[in-house]
């Protein structure tokens, strides 16, 4: 097995340096590449950037540096509306954007900004949703929350660390309305201002569920203090998540990945935008980029160039249609 | 046991060689930034931010920089009480008592071997009970829940003025302010914007990095020049140090005592170092045997310094088990760890074990650094207190500019922070406190946050906030912090300045 996969690493590095060298007369990236983290070092897209600006440099794509800079603001807002005024046409800049930036895009967060103006590249990766309660909670399956739901939307109250309206939130919105849960809007969403936050709040007893991503429950989850009831995956995720079963097991066909990926300036050349969709498409298959992924607990989602476009375009239009059906916009 | 384990842990991150070189580098220039009258410990950490921006550093190292930089402010705000008689910081205010009168004697150099001994015992007793309270008050903050923790913030706010506070109203007036500029930003509960007026800038909220930075830093700034900043303070002669076992163990009891008591100040919100060092001098004077206080007794030195560095620790138990600060200082390094993606709070002991030990064990380390650094080399820091500010000031602005932009890259964060600069200096030219506004803007968010989060919980039925034994004696301490300063506050305050005046007569 290991050699197969050692073996399979070989062949591929070895396609990478062949598929640099061919594409070298098409377009040839600078010496350092950029990428904008749209927030404050230590967050999600600040490891996208400085995780993703590693690999590319070990793997030589880039003989110099890609060097993160941070751009914080209105959820992403500030490092768009840069990008599309002021370095439309930069080859070597990508921004690092997931579920959140495609959510304010939709629900209009960014005023007068919307998808198409930026060329989505790929992902590589995703932290999937879940739905978890506390040990001595009196619900043990999805099913058992949901009923409670149906009966009235608003008996159970649900913790998670987006703003209202934001993924968090959208998530149980998105399950419960999968399964033809009632008066949506009713349904009572707490907002804290970060995961770790709501989790506490959740283990301490004082709110009845937990939305959030897969990633961030592992600790509560070995010390036996979080029940996760249901993730959000169109498959069981690899151990050691592998005994949480998915909602669709459980009858309800809701999947919500919270994607890690990139955009490019929306006239940055279609030279470079095909450069770094392969590059992106590369990377991802990696032994290095495996390790990552691993270590910091994000899951195989991999979608790319025309397909990952698609794929936004999609997302925003649910997020929207589903935004304006509870109410959170007009 | 697993507690030791986890320290052993923290120890194996404190001394790595970036981690000791960064508590060193912390430990010089906190004890500077503490020398220099004017410039306290919260000042202190608020130049120096931008610097840990600037260098990009982790927030291990960061951490470790700001409170070795915290802790040798404290040592450092003795240096000045004690040659100059005038205090380094408000903390150091009590020591000038005993200190000045033990230099005019012509015994500077043991006041400030006494002294930095005093401090070391106070921080490193107060950093065990650090280590013994934390992890248990940690796993209590689970039984804070919304009503809790607004019950909690309502006694940050009623105690935020302190005992030794002077003006109530200036400091309500300044907690207005910070509350004010809270609300600008995105509504995380409705997901409404509030005062953006579309701008892009302004979703996420004004940073409260660059309120504290052009709070403190600049406006300080300001300060030096309208003082013609052209001299540093003449220089101070010291003599050779003379100091036997004996006058050590003689402090030892006032130390032990004033640490432990440093510690509990802190602990509580709102009390302070302030507090801290002056309950130590005045218990000391009580318990001990005659003895010269006010002329120049050792132990006089010893108590309130054991006393203000004790506290300074203590300070740090609520702000990393609760997210709650109890003093300036842990408000703007409460700031610092929110912009650097941490959030205090239970969570901090199991997510970033690490980190929290990490800098525990730094603590450790820092500490015997300071002493270190305080008893051969304290010659040096009086020297360096001569540097004229004019070489000073432009390399502190050129660090907070740089460090502010390396955060965002933004201009429009710059001119935030030259206004908050120019409020500063405003504020502070009519007494206005600026903690207060940092505190708001840090905790005014939270506070809104929670009394929403409880009203939800309980479909909108207020009586919620007062149904727990927990939240109600919260709010029987917050009364109580609310009313005592306006009875006891004069009384204290008289006494401190009555001791000061007698200080000067001798």
């Amino acid at each position: 097995m290991l050699k197969n996969i050692s073996l399979k690493s070989v062949l591929i590095s070895g396609a990478v340096a062949l598929t640099i060298a061919g594409q070298a007369s098409a377009y040839e990236p600078a010496r350092s590449g950029e990428c904008i983290a749209p927030a404050n070092p230590g967050g999600g897209w600040d490891f996208t950037c400085r995780s993703v600006g590693k690999v590319l440099v070990d793997q030589g794509y880039f003989k110099g540096n890609v060097q993160t800079v941070n751009m914080t603001g209105a959820g992403g807002g500030v490092a768009f509306a840069h990008t599309i005024s002021k370095r439309d046409k930069d080859d070597n800049l990508i921004v690092a954007a997931s579920t959140a930036t495609t959510t304010r895009l939709a629900q209009g967060q960014f005023p007068g900004m919307n998808a198409d103006q930026v060329k989505w590249v790929g992902t590589l990766g995703a932290d999937y949703g879940i739905i978890a309660v506390g040990k001595d909670s009196k619900y043990t399956s999805l099913t058992q929350v949901i009923d409670a739901l149906k009966k009235d939307p608003s008996s159970v109250k649900f913790a998670g660390g987006s703003a209202s309206g934001g993924w968090d939130h959208l998530k149980v919105l998105m399950t419960a309305q999968k399964a033809n849960v009632e008066n949506l809007p009713k349904v009572r969403y707490l907002a804290f201002s970060g995961g770790s936050e709501a989790l506490v709040q959740v283990v301490g007893g004082h709110v009845d569920a937990f939305t959030g991503d897969i990633s961030e429950v592992k600790g509560f989850m070995d010390s036996g203090d979080l029940r996760v009831l249901a993730v959000l995956s169109e498959e069981r995720l690899p151990a050691p998540f592998d005994s949480i079963p998915t909602a669709m097991e459980q009858g309800i066909d809701s999947v919500a990945p919270n994607w890690r990926g990139f955009y490019v300036p929306g006239n940055a050349s279609s030279e470079s935008y095909d450069w770094w969709v392969k590059t992106i498409d590369e990377l991802y298959t990696t032994q290095e980029w495996k390790d990552i992924m691993t270590k910091n607990g994000l899951m195989p989602f991999h979608k790319s160039g025309a397909e990952f476009t698609q794929f936004v375009k999609n997302q925003t239009l649910d997020i929207k249609v589903l935004s304006q059906d509870i109410g959170l916009i007009k | 046991m697993d507690t030791m384990s986890l320290l052993m842990q923290g120890f194996a991150v404190a001394l790595t060689p970036e981690s000791i070189m960064f508590a060193v580098i912390g430990a010089i220039l906190g004890t500077l930034i503490g020398a220099l009258p004017g410039l306290g410990p919260a000042n202190g950490v608020a130049i120096l931010i931008p610097l840990a921006f600037s260098l990009g550093l982790s927030p291990t190292s960061s951490l470790i920089l700001l409170t070795s930089v915290y802790a040798g402010a404290m040592y450092g705000g003795r240096i000045s009480s004690i040659l100059l008689n005038i205090p380094g910081d408000e903390p150091a205010m009590m020591t000038c008592l005993d200190g000045y009168p033990m230099a005019v004697k012509g015994k500077a150099a043991e006041a400030l071997a006494i002294s930095a001994i005093a401090s070391f015992i106070g921080s490193f007793i107060a950093t065990i009970g650090l280590v013994i309270l934390a992890p248990i008050l940690a796993k209590f903050a689970l039984r804070f829940g919304p009503s809790e923790y607004f019950a909690l913030f309502a006694l940050a706010f009623a105690t935020l003025g302190g005992i030794t506070g002077k003006n109530q109203f200036k400091t309500l007036m300044a907690a207005a302010i910070g509350l004010m500029i809270a609300t600008v930003g995105i509504d995380i509960s409705t997901g409404v914007q509030r005062f953006t007026f579309n701008t892009l800038e302004l979703f996420e909220g004004v940073d409260f990095i660059i309120a504290i930075v052009g709070l403190f830093a600049i406006s300080e700034l300001l300060f030096f020049l309208e003082r013609h900043a052209g001299d540093g303070l003449k220089q101070v002669a010291i003599n050779k140090l003379k100091l036997s076992a004996k006058d050590i163990i003689k402090v030892l009891p006032a130390s032990l005592r004033g640490a432990v008591l440093g510690f509990v100040a802190g602990v509580l919100p709102g009390a302070g170092a302030s507090l801290g060092s002056f309950i130590s001098y005045t218990l000391e004077k009580r318990v001990s045997d005659k003895g010269e206080f006010g002329k120049g007794d050792p132990r006089g030195v010893a108590a309130p310094e054991a006393g203000n560095n004790g506290a300074a620790s203590g300070a740090l138990v609520p702000m990393l088990t609760l997210g709650v600060p109890g003093s300036g200082t842990t408000a703007v390094l409460l700031a610092m760890l929110i912009s650097l993606n941490i959030s205090p709070g239970p969570m901090l002991f199991q997510q970033n074990a690490d980190l929290v030990w990490g800098v525990i064990a730094a603590m450790f380390v820092g500490n015997l650094v300071l002493l270190l650094l305080n008893i051969p080399m304290v010659g040096i820091f009086v020297k360096l207190l001569s540097i004229p500010p004019k070489y000073l000031m432009p390399i502190v602005t050129l660090i907070a500019s740089v460090g502010i932009y390396s955060v965002s890259h933004s201009a429009l964060d710059l001119y935030f922070m030259v206004g908050f600069g120019v409020a500063g200096y405003i504020f502070r030219k009519v007494d206005i406190p600026l903690v207060p506004i940092i505190l708001g803007m840090l905790l005014g968010p939270e506070m809104e946050k929670s009394l929403r989060h409880a009203l939800v919980l309980s479909d909108g039925d207020w009586s919620v906030l007062f149904n727990s034994g927990l939240s109600i004696g919260l709010w029987t301490v917050a009364i109580l912090g609310l009313v005592l300063p306006i009875i006891v506050g004069p009384i204290v305050r008289a006494k401190m300045k009555k001791s000061k005046e007698s200080v000067k007569d001798v």
